[in-house]
């Protein structure tokens, strides 16, 4: 896999594009910022001026503070924002452990076990909710933070992509190890872990992006303001039926991406290659 | 905050989470105030959430010993949704505000109690006879009320006058009749050059509540009073969604396809339509956004005035102490007390509940200042229960995708509603008595 | 001596899968077979306990009109999707790829959708798609053409909801395809532009096949979206009009959530499953005869 995807330093070696080729991406790139751009102008402007684009147009901040006076929105960050790590973290610890059994330890039946491990990558929580719910539930876990974050800690994916990783290590390194006297667990946390680090940098990205856009689960297991993430916040505010300001709905959509946003901006490059290392399975 | 913070971490483990409910039931044995847990739901625009915090608030000022935390669930789907998962988990709410349809749903999940197993002094049965007789049929089943008026509402018709006037109509004169109506808008239409709709009724969100009102003005009511069949291919109401079909196609006052619930208000504040049809509970909101000058009448009639009722009650829930089931009461006889419904009343449109509300004084003086508010009441003596049955869900969707498929062209009226008269009734089946 | 040291080994290393195995067979594995009995079931009727009736649901779901539609729905809204954000996937990767000037801002661009939460999407397009006061009819309007009524529309609804969906993972794809497309060696090319062969054939007949295993992947990764992704339509249509744009999932959400038909639910969560073992079969057979789990 090459690394050098998101680098925009490095000039490309392709052939010069004919200018027809530049318009046409320029074009569908305006297209596809287009939509984001238009939030932007929805929530900064007076809601008259929705769909009527003048640059003189008043820019406003009532929108956000409507926004944030109408709904609860301080409690859905802090909400998601506990929800993320906790995820991560559990899903760093659970994955670790099982992906170091599946790359070094002499488990009986592990080949089976691991096809059954990498069937989760298919059986998603949401396509369950019908039972995971009554699973929840009778775990006392409906309305709780743990309850959304508790199906997708045994990741499947985290798993297999620390088992390749952990894979790759030399064993003469663990080897080493074991002469100054470490046991397994310090191997494991003095060696193995140390080197993945990047694969932890990956995997927890697309882990954060995946937790904090995630809706259906979270909808479904959660009843009340002190669980609900801000997807789900959002959406029972903006449903349409409430009716509410459209310029103020998109004051709350911008809200709620913004510390998303605003990281994948400042790091381009490490979400695009986390995705692509991730992805590629 | 920092009660916030420190709450995390323990929610956060199982083990914690146990000490915690343990904690909870050791402080309540002793002269803590009674917590009740209450679900709302919110069906039509503003920051209705404010008002209801603010009245919370100004409860348990009055009452230090009952504390309620109101919790905004969303539309009144979501609402039931939440209410019965919470049921279902075993961490049921002691009060709610909800649909006054899911009467059927919530007595057949053995979940509410009735208000007359706790009525106890002359006083409370004298409130409990409060209510306009409209706003009860809902709530009422077998002669036992479990359901106590609350956010409730009717269909109105809000026109615009600037548009009546610029068509060459009268801008003080509403639709009386279908006719009227159809005529009105298509004039309408053509006076704007095809820049105005003449009328839109909403057709996505609550269609079954519109086609209702339709029905109803034919002279028909499409369901039985014990919920268990429905009336739905009869051919007054064959006839009523003809009617409403035929304001887009034979008339042309209305746009073709469904018209969205949610952003109609906002359609009638950006005049892109002279009348809609909408809750009351929309009025307060149009009234401050509205730099026009409109007007609220009742809905046109055909054989007769009519609109269903709509919006929410409060239910008592089952699986709660007495001490908290007198508490509950003791809230909901506090939030529609007259003054309280007048004040609910003039904050969203939705109906004071009360004759006696509507003699309050500030009602009164909002009134005369605002004469739109008293439309919803007058029409209250033309009202008819909204259409609540068991299997409400399933029910009610087979008859919103008949609207839907008679309003997209999909079906003719007659197909569609044949149609959701079989799905409803194979929903039914073990109903029957 | 070396036996009792391997047996440790065994045992030390089940015990690290033991988490991750608890989670699984409560969230993956017990839900599964749950839903799998819980089809054979009527919900008990007014508090009665559940009624055992074989396979009834499936005659049920067979005899389901409104199933048959969702089911024809997802395939619709698949085929939909997926070769279009395929293909522009891959044109955008092209594009980026090549020397580009503001190459930073393309990529960026193109990619930005993908980090937003599907309802926050469906939000921002709810403001383009709304009848007479929406964004694409004020648009229409100021060309002097009638406006659509996107999602009120059956005919066009399910459209418009796969047009947003296609908007919303061509970015994702996209990045697949431009890793794989800067692996090929840059030989290839300048010895075809010495051959003088067009670009054209070059890209049919050098680069298409070998980006063919992107192509795989990602069109699994898409097919497994199709299934899963209804975020965006408790925002844009709930379904409607009339269930034109009802996606199975979203229906079973619908019977277990708003009609308390869990047993029902469970049924047409079996057909998801079904599905879901065909893709993953695919995967497992096709795709990974080329890439070793090892």
């Amino acid at each position: 896999m090459t690394t050098s995807t998101a680098s925009p330093a490095r000039p490309s070696r392709r052939f010069t594009l004919p200018r027809l080729d530049t318009v046409a991406a320029w074009l569908l790139a305006i297209i596809w910022i287009f939509p984001l751009l238009y939030a932007f102008w929805a929530a900064f402007h007076p809601s008259e001026f929705m769909v009527r684009f003048d640059l003189l147009a008043p820019l406003t901040l009532d929108n956000f503070a409507d926004a944030w006076e109408q709904a609860p929105f301080a409690r859905y960050y802090l909400n998601t924002f506990a929800l993320v790590t906790g995820v991560v973290l559990a899903q760093f610890v659970v994955c670790t452990l099982a992906g170091f059994a599946f790359a070094r330890f002499p488990v009986p039946g592990k080949d089976i076990l691991f096809m059954l491990v990498l069937i989760q990558l298919f059986v998603f929580p949401e396509v369950l909710i019908v039972e995971n719910y009554r699973i929840a539930s009778g775990l006392g876990l409906v309305d709780t933070i743990t309850g959304i974050g508790l199906p997708y800690v045994a990741s499947a994916f985290g798993i297999f992509l620390l088992r390749q990783t952990f894979k790759t290590i030399p064993r003469e390194l663990e080897d080493a190890a074991r002469i100054e006297g470490c046991g397994w667990m310090a191997i494991l946390l003095k060696v193995y872990v140390p080197l993945a680090k990047p694969t932890y940098l990956a995997y927890g990205l697309v882990s954060i992006s995946h937790h904090w856009n995630n809706f259906l689960w979270p909808l479904v297991v959660t009843n009340s303001v002190e669980s609900r993430p801000l997807t789900v916040g959002l959406g029972v505010f903006s449903a349409p039926e409430t009716g509410v300001n459209w310029a103020t709905v998109s004051a709350a959509t911008l809200l709620s991406i913004a510390p998303l946003l605003v990281a994948f901006l400042l790091f381009q490059r490490q979400f695009v290659q986390s995705f692509l290392r991730a992805g590629i399975r | 905050m920092l009660s916030l913070i420190s709450r995390f971490p323990m929610r956060y483990s199982l083990v914690a989470a146990g000490l915690l409910s343990a904690g909870q039931a050791l402080a309540q044995t002793g002269d803590e105030p009674v917590e009740l847990t209450m679900y709302y739901p919110v069906a039509v625009g503003g920051a209705l959430t404010d008002v209801v915090d603010g009245l919370v608030s100004d409860f348990e000022d009055e009452h230090p010993n009952i504390d309620v935390e109101a919790i905004y669930a969303g539309n009144y789907d979501d609402t039931r949704v939440r209410a019965m998962s919470a049921i279902e988990a075993g961490d049921a709410p002691q009060l709610s505000v909800m649909f006054s349809i899911d009467l059927f749903d919530l007595i057949e999940q053995d979940a509410i109690v009735a208000f007359d197993d706790l009525v106890e002094t002359e006083e409370e049965q004298a409130w409990l006879d409060s209510f306009y007789p409209g706003l009860m049929e809902n709530g009422q089943l077998d002669g036992q009320t479990y359901g106590i008026p609350f956010q409730r509402s009717t269909i109105v018709l809000y026109w615009n006058k600037d548009a009546f006037e610029a068509a060459g109509l009268d801008p003080e004169q509403p639709p009386e009749t279908w006719e009227e109506m159809a005529e009105m808008g298509a004039a309408v239409r053509e006076a704007s050059d095809g820049e105005q709709w003449g009328v839109m009724v909403p057709s996505t969100g609550y269609p079954y509540w519109m086609f209702q009102a339709f029905a109803f003005q034919n002279g028909h009511r499409l369901m039985s009073e014990d919920g268990t069949e429905v009336y739905f291919d009869d051919p007054a109401a064959i006839e009523a969604l003809e009617y409403w079909v035929s304001l887009a196609d034979e008339h042309a006052a209305m746009p073709d396809g469904t018209i969205e619930w949610g952003t109609l208000r906002q359609n009638f504040l950006e005049q892109s339509t002279a009348m809609i049809w909408h809750s009351t509970g929309n009025l307060t909101a149009v009234r401050e956004e509205a730099d026009f000058d409109f007007g609220v009448a009742m809905l046109p009639m055909k054989t007769q005035r009519g609109s269903p009722t709509g919006g929410g009650n409060f239910y008592l829930f089952k699986d709660s102490s007495e001490e908290e089931q007198q508490a509950a009461m003791t809230f909901i006889r506090w939030m529609t007390a007259p003054e309280r419904a007048a004040a609910w009343s003039i904050e969203t449109g939705y109906m004071g509940v009360s004759p006696a509300a509507y003699e309050t004084e500030a009602l009164q003086d909002y009134i005369e200042t605002f004469p739109p508010a008293a439309v919803a009441r007058d029409q209250l003596e033309h009202g008819t229960a909204e259409l609540a049955t068991y299997q409400g869900g399933r029910v009610r969707r087979a008859l919103d995708n008949a609207v839907q498929a008679a309003l997209t062209g999909q079906m003719s009226p007659e197909e569609a509603l044949t149609q959701a008269q079989r799905e409803a009734d194979a929903a039914l089946r073990r109903y029957a008595r | 001596m070396i036996q009792n040291a391997d047996r440790r080994m065994q045992v030390y290393g089940a015990l690290l899968l033991l988490p991750a195995a608890l989670l699984l067979a409560t969230f993956a594995y017990l839900p599964t077979v749950a839903t799998l009995f819980n089809s054979l079931f009527l919900p008990g009727f007014r508090g009665e306990p559940a009624e055992f009736v074989g396979l009834e649901n499936y005659q049920l779901l067979i005899e389901d009109d409104t199933f048959w539609q969702v089911a024809r729905n997802n395939l619709i809204y698949a085929l939909g999707t997926i070769p279009t954000s395929i293909a522009l996937a891959l044109g955008m990767a092209l594009f980026v790829n090549a020397r580009l000037p503001g190459r930073g801002f393309v990529r960026m661009a193109y990619f930005t959708p993908t980090i937003l939460p599907m309802i926050a999407a469906a939000n921002i397009w709810m403001f383009f798609y709304a009848p007479q006061i929406g964004l694409f009819n004020a648009m229409l309007g100021w060309l002097g053409l009638p406006g659509v009524n996107w999602l009120g529309d059956p005919n066009v609804a399910l459209a418009s909801v796969i047009v947003m969906t296609v908007w919303k993972e061509a970015g994702f794809f996209m990045i697949f395809y431009l890793a794989a497309l800067q692996s090929i060696p840059p030989e290839l090319e300048e010895a075809s532009n010495l051959e003088g062969t067009s670009r054209w054939s070059f890209f049919w007949r050098v680069t298409f096949p070998l980006l063919m295993p992107t192509t795989l992947f990602v069109l699994i990764n898409a097919l497994i979206n199709a299934v899963r992704v209804v975020d965006h339509l408790f925002i844009l249509t709930k379904g409607g009009p009339n269930n034109a744009t009802n996606l199975l999932l979203y229906y079973v959400y619908e019977n277990a959530f708003s009609f308390f038909d869990r047993t029902y639910a469970a049924t047409i969560t079996v057909v998801i499953l079904l599905v879901l073992a065909v893709v993953a079969t695919v995967k497992f057979t096709v795709l990974d005869r080329r890439t070793h789990y090892q």
